[in-house]
C-alpha cells in the first residue's frame, strides 16, 4: 500500500531573502517522474521537510501551470522554519503534497476578484493573484487590499508597485503606523474598503491573514452589501499530517488540512472568532 | 435461539487457543491481572486468564477484587487498554530518511509486517471503537498503511459483557454489552464454559476443527439473560440523541469554566479513550547524522502544544481544551464520522485522576439553560 506520509526529495535551486525573517525557496523535484506528475492549485500547500528536524505546512506561491520549480515563501517562526532559514542553493529537503482545498477558481471566473490580506499572511493569495494575472481575460477587475502593521512589514513592495501599473488592477495598501516613505493609507485594512469601489453584485472576495482582521473585514464587506456567499477565506491551524489523520487542525466539523485551508465563509461563519476553535 | 451457536466447555478453552494458533495466529493476547488492572498481554493458556477477579470502577477509581469461589474469567468490564494500542500504535515509525555524504536524501518505507495475533476477550465497546477508527484511518484517498497492516494482522475473539462496571454506559450509546459485529468469534461466559459463535468464515473454520456440540437452548437463554441484565444494570448514560446542536449552542456556557477548574489537563482520558486518534509527528535523528526516523506518537488535545501555531496557542486555557475534547467527541464527530465518538466504555471516568464524569458533565451542560443558536 502506498505510504501517503512519505515525502519525496527536492533540491533548493534558488533562495531569496525577502526580509531578515522571511525567505523564499524555489524547489526542484530530483525525480523527473515526480516533477512531471506534480500539479497544484492556488491556495493549496505542501508539507516541507528538513532532514532530522521535521515537517511544516507551507502554502504554494507558484502558479499551477508554471512548469519550473515550486516556490514557497517561509517566515521563521518555529523550530522547523528557523532551521530551514539556513538552507542554501543545492541543499536537499523533503516535500509532500499538494494538500487541501484551494481558492474557488470556477466561482471567480467572470467576477471582480477582491483580495484582502493582512499582516504577513499574503503568501497564500499570491498564487491566486498570479493566476488571475496570467489569465486576465477570464476575470473582471483585480482589487488587492493589503494591510500591514509597520511599513517595513510589506514584503514584495516592488511587486505590488508593478501590479498597480496593470490595467483593471487596483492595489491599495494600509499600514497601522505610517512613515515618511509611506505614500499609502494609514490605519487597518478596513480603511481601504471605501476607496476600493467594490461592486457587491459582481465581486468574489478572498481573504487571508489574522482571523481578527478577516472578521473585521467581513463585517465591513457585509455592510457594503457583499453577500456572505461571495466570500472565501484561508485559515491556518497546527497541521502535522496534512491528510486528515493527526487531529490537530480540527475546527468544528472540519479538518483544516483537508477541508481547507480555503473555506467558503458561510461554512466557517459559526466558528470564526470563537476563542478556542 | 441461534442454531449455529456451539458450547465450549471450560476445560476446552485451550483447544480453542490451539485451533486459533493452527490457523496461523501464532501470538495470542488475552486479559491478565497485572499492575493492579486487567491488561492485555501475551498468554500461553487459559490458566493465565483472570479467574475469579472483579473490577470495581468509579470516578477516579479502579480496583481489582478477588471473588471467593469465582470460576469465571470474565467477571469484569474492562481495563485501561482497548484494542487501540494494537491497531494505532502509541509510537510508530512512518518512514526513514537517509542522507549521504553529498547531502542527497533517500526516503524509505519501514517494514509493516506484524506477527499474526489473536486477541481473546475483546469487548463490544472496543469493537465499536475499532469500527470508528477504521472510518478515520482507512478513509480514501489517504488510507493509512500503518494502521491497515496492524489491523489486518488481528483475529478477534469477543466476549460479551455480563459484569458491567459502575462507570459503564455502553447500553445508552448502543455499543454494548453485546458485541454485534467486527469479530471473528464471539463468546458468552457461563459457569461451566462458553456459548460460542462465529462472525467470519475464518472464525467458522476455527470452530469446525473443534467438534463442539451445539449450545442448548437453556445455555443460550442464560447467556442472553446475563447480557440483557448487564445492559439494565448500567446506571450511567448519555442521551441517545445527537448532541451536536445542544453542545454547539452552549459553547459559552459557564459550566465549561466549572469543569475547567477541576480538570488537570493531564490527558489520561484521551490515552484510555478507544476512539481518540490525535497524534504528533516528530523526527528522531541518529547521532551519526546520516539517518533519521520520522514517527508519530499519541498526542492529546489536553496538551498545550496540541493547538500550537508558531506564534500562539488556540487553546491556552484548560476549559477550552475540555470543551474541544467534549464537543469533538459528542458533536463534530457526528458530522465527521456519522455517529458520536463515545462508545460508553467509561474509561475516561475511571482513569481521570480527579474523577470527572463525562455523563455528569453532559447532564450539567444540558440542564444549564437553553442553547444559544
Amino acid at each position: 500500500m502506498h505510504n501517503p506520509d512519505r515525502p519525496v526529495e527536492v533540491e533548493v535551486v534558488e533562495r531569496v531573502e525577502e526580509t531578515p525573517t522571511i525567505y523564499t525557496v524555489h524547489l526542484r523535484f530530483t525525480d523527473p517522474e515526480v516533477a512531471a506528475a506534480y500539479r497544484s492549485l492556488p491556495g493549496q500547500y505542501n508539507m516541507l521537510y528538513l532532514f532530522g528536524v521535521g515537517e511544516v505546512p507551507i502554502s504554494i506561491v507558484s502558479d499551477p501551470d508554471h512548469e519550473g520549480p515550486v516556490e514557497h515563501t517561509i517566515r521563521s517562526v518555529g523550530r522547523v522554519t528557523r532551521g530551514m532559514e539556513s538552507l542554501k542553493v543545492g541543499d536537499r529537503m523533503g516535500l509532500r503534497g499538494p494538500y487541501g482545498r484551494g481558492w474557488p477558481l470556477q466561482e471567480a471566473e467572470g467576477q471582480d476578484v477582491v483580495i484582502v490580506t493582512g499582516g504577513l499572511g499574503c503568501a497564500p493569495v499570491v498564487s491566486m493573484i498570479r493566476y488571475v494575472l496570467r489569465r486576465r481575460e477570464r476575470f473582471g477587475r483585480l482589487v488587492i487590499l493589503q494591510g500591514v502593521k509597520h511599513t517595513d512589514d510589506l514584503i514584495w513592495r516592488r511587486q505590488y508597485e508593478r501590479w498597480q501599473e496593470l490595467p483593471d488592477t487596483q492595489v491599495l495598501l494600509a499600514a497601522d503606523v505610517g512613515g515618511p516613505n509611506w505614500p499609502y493609507s494609514v490605519g487597518k485594512v478596513t480603511v481601504l474598503f471605501n476607496q476600493a469601489g467594490i461592486d457587491p453584485d459582481r465581486s468574489i472576495v478572498m481573504l487571508c491573514g489574522p482571523e481578527v482582521m478577516m472578521k473585521a473585514s467581513i463585517d465591513r464587506l457585509l455592510a457594503l452589501h457583499v453577500p456572505p456567499e461571495s466570500m472565501w477565506l484561508s485559515i491556518e491551524r497546527n497541521m502535522q499530517c496534512g491528510i486528515g489523520h493527526c487531529g490537530h487542525c480540527q475546527v468544528g466539523p472540519y479538518f483544516v488540512c483537508q477541508d481547507g485551508p480555503v473555506f467558503h465563509y458561510p461554512q466557517l461563519r459559526p466558528w470564526l472568532g470563537v476563542t478556542g476553535f | 435461539m441461534d442454531p449455529s451457536a456451539l458450547f465450549l466447555p471450560r476445560q476446552s478453552v485451550d483447544s480453542l487457543f490451539e485451533a486459533i494458533r493452527n490457523r496461523g495466529f501464532s501470538k495470542l493476547l488475552g486479559p491478565v491481572a497485572a499492575d493492579g488492572a486487567i491488561v492485555y498481554r501475551e498468554i500461553a493458556s487459559a490458566a493465565d486468564l483472570p479467574t475469579g477477579l472483579r473490577d470495581r470502577q468509579a470516578p477516579g477509581t479502579y480496583r481489582l477484587e478477588v471473588q471467593n469461589d469465582g470460576v469465571r474469567t470474565f467477571s469484569w468490564a474492562n481495563g485501561p487498554q482497548a484494542l487501540k494500542p494494537l491497531t494505532f500504535a502509541p509510537r510508530e515509525t512512518l518512514w526513514r530518511c537517509e542522507r549521504d555524504a553529498s547531502g542527497e536524501l533517500r526516503f524509505r518505507d519501514v517494514a509493516r509486517e506484524h506477527e499474526p495475533t489473536a486477541v481473546f476477550g475483546v469487548r463490544a465497546c472496543d469493537l465499536a471503537a475499532l469500527q470508528i477508527h477504521e472510518r478515520h484511518f482507512l478513509k480514501a484517498p489517504y488510507s493509512d498503511p500503518h494502521y491497515a497492516a496492524r489491523r489486518s494482522s488481528l483475529f478477534l475473539v469477543a466476549v460479551h459483557c455480563s459484569h458491567p462496571a459502575d462507570t459503564c454506559f455502553c447500553a445508552s450509546t448502543g455499543d454494548g454489552p453485546r458485541a454485534e459485529s467486527g469479530y471473528d468469534l464471539a463468546m458468552s461466559e457461563l459457569d461451566d464454559g462458553f456459548v460460542i459463535d462465529a462472525g467470519t468464515d475464518r472464525g467458522r473454520a476455527v470452530l469446525a476443527t473443534l467438534g463442539l456440540a451445539p449450545a442448548s437452548s437453556a445455555q443460550q437463554e442464560k447467556a442472553d439473560r446475563e447480557i440483557e441484565a448487564a445492559g439494565r444494570a448500567q446506571r450511567r448514560s448519555l442521551p441517545s440523541q445527537n448532541l451536536k446542536s445542544a453542545l454547539y449552542g452552549r459553547l459559552e456556557d459557564p459550566h465549561w469554566d466549572q469543569v475547567g477548574r477541576r480538570c488537570l489537563s493531564c490527558g489520561n482520558c484521551t490515552a484510555v479513550c478507544p476512539t481518540c486518534f490525535c497524534h504528533a509527528e516528530q523526527d528522531e535523528p541518529a547521532l551519526t547524522g546520516e539517518t533519521t526516523e520520522h514517527l508519530r506518537q499519541w498526542d492529546s488535545c489536553f496538551t498545550a502544544v496540541h493547538s500550537y501555531m508558531g506564534h500562539f496557542l488556540v487553546r491556552e486555557e484548560t476549559r477550552l481544551r475540555y470543551r474541544q475534547w467534549l464537543t469533538h467527541k459528542l458533536a463534530s464527530w457526528h458530522e465527521q464520522y456519522g455517529r458520536s465518538g463515545c462508545v460508553g466504555c467509561g474509561r475516561c471516568i475511571a482513569w481521570c485522576p480527579v474523577g470527572i464524569d463525562i455523563t455528569a458533565e453532559v447532564s450539567a451542560l444540558l440542564e444549564s439553560g437553553d442553547a444559544q443558536s
